[in-house]
């Protein structure tokens, strides 16, 4: 399978989130991937790029970029942006936290990329942006 | 996201097709507000056959209307949910107060 790179570039317009998610999901489609795989990583998009709108950018809009690589079997997806960053990092990855229970936030986005993918890393800088390094690894088909 | 009403007696039903995220939400939960309010129901069932994916902006738009619901001692309850759907859904412990049931009919005839 070796290696592939793409990136993605789009305003952080909630319009955006699904050609977000569909295209990381037919990037991954190489990977020969079940159904339920492909619906895990297109959740994960989803939370991690719906985070960027809502709290890295609130009102505002920017560019949210994604890279997604594939490397043998593994897939990784790092969501960007460069607004306002997390305040509490800890806070924020707490199952039901929400900073933001006005707009009916659940405070599960977290918990989802945890859960749906194999590994996530979150990293943010105050006033500079949050990036969001998630990976899955593909079962290949025998 | 594309949403049809029915009503049994009072309890409004609403069958939701399409993609259920962030982007959508709002409007879904506008819309069936307005409904709610309309016609004073204070029984809403929720189907989701026609979903075809939902992220954790799902889980807020059914316990808002949950929230909304309770207050005047009415219901909410889901109906059709298919496993891409539940996965997400079970992750909040949700089903711990909002019942689930197979199809409308079954809802119907137990809320």
């Amino acid at each position: 399978m070796g290696y592939n790179k793409i990136k993605i570039e789009f305003l952080s317009k909630s319009q955006n989130e699904s050609f977000a998610r569909v295209s990381v999901a037919a990037f991954a489609s190489q990977l020969d991937p079940t159904i339920e795989e492909i619906t895990d990583v297109k959740t994960a998009v989803s939370e991690a790029v719906t985070n960027a709108i809502i709290h890295g950018y609130e009102s505002e809009e920017d560019m949210i970029t994604i890279e997604a690589i594939i490397n043998g079997t593994e897939l990784t997806v790092i969501v960007n942006d460069v607004g306002k960053g997390i305040d509490n990092l800890e806070l924020a990855m707490q199952p039901l936290y929400t900073s933001r229970p006005d707009l009916e936030r659940s405070g599960m986005g977290f918990t989802v990329m945890e859960t749906f993918m194999d590994s996530l890393e979150v990293k943010s800088d105050k006033g500079r942006g949050t990036s969001i390094i998630m990976k899955k690894i593909f079962n290949p088909l025998s | 996201m594309h949403l049809n009403f029915e009503n049994s007696e009072d309890k409004l039903i609403v069958y939701m097709a399409g993609e259920l995220d962030h982007h959508s939400a709002e409007e879904v939960r506008n819309i069936i507000d307005d409904r709610l309010e309309r016609d004073s129901y204070n029984k809403l069932i929720m189907d989701f056959e026609n979903v075809t994916f939902m992220d954790s902006s799902g889980i807020g738009v059914v316990i808002g209307r949950y929230k909304k619901l309770h207050m005047r001692n009415g219901k909410v309850c889901v109906t059709n949910i298919k496993s891409s759907v539940k996965r997400v859904f079970e992750l909040s412990g949700m089903f711990k107060i909002i019942m689930l049931y197979d199809d409308v009919e079954q809802a119907v005839n137990n809320i």
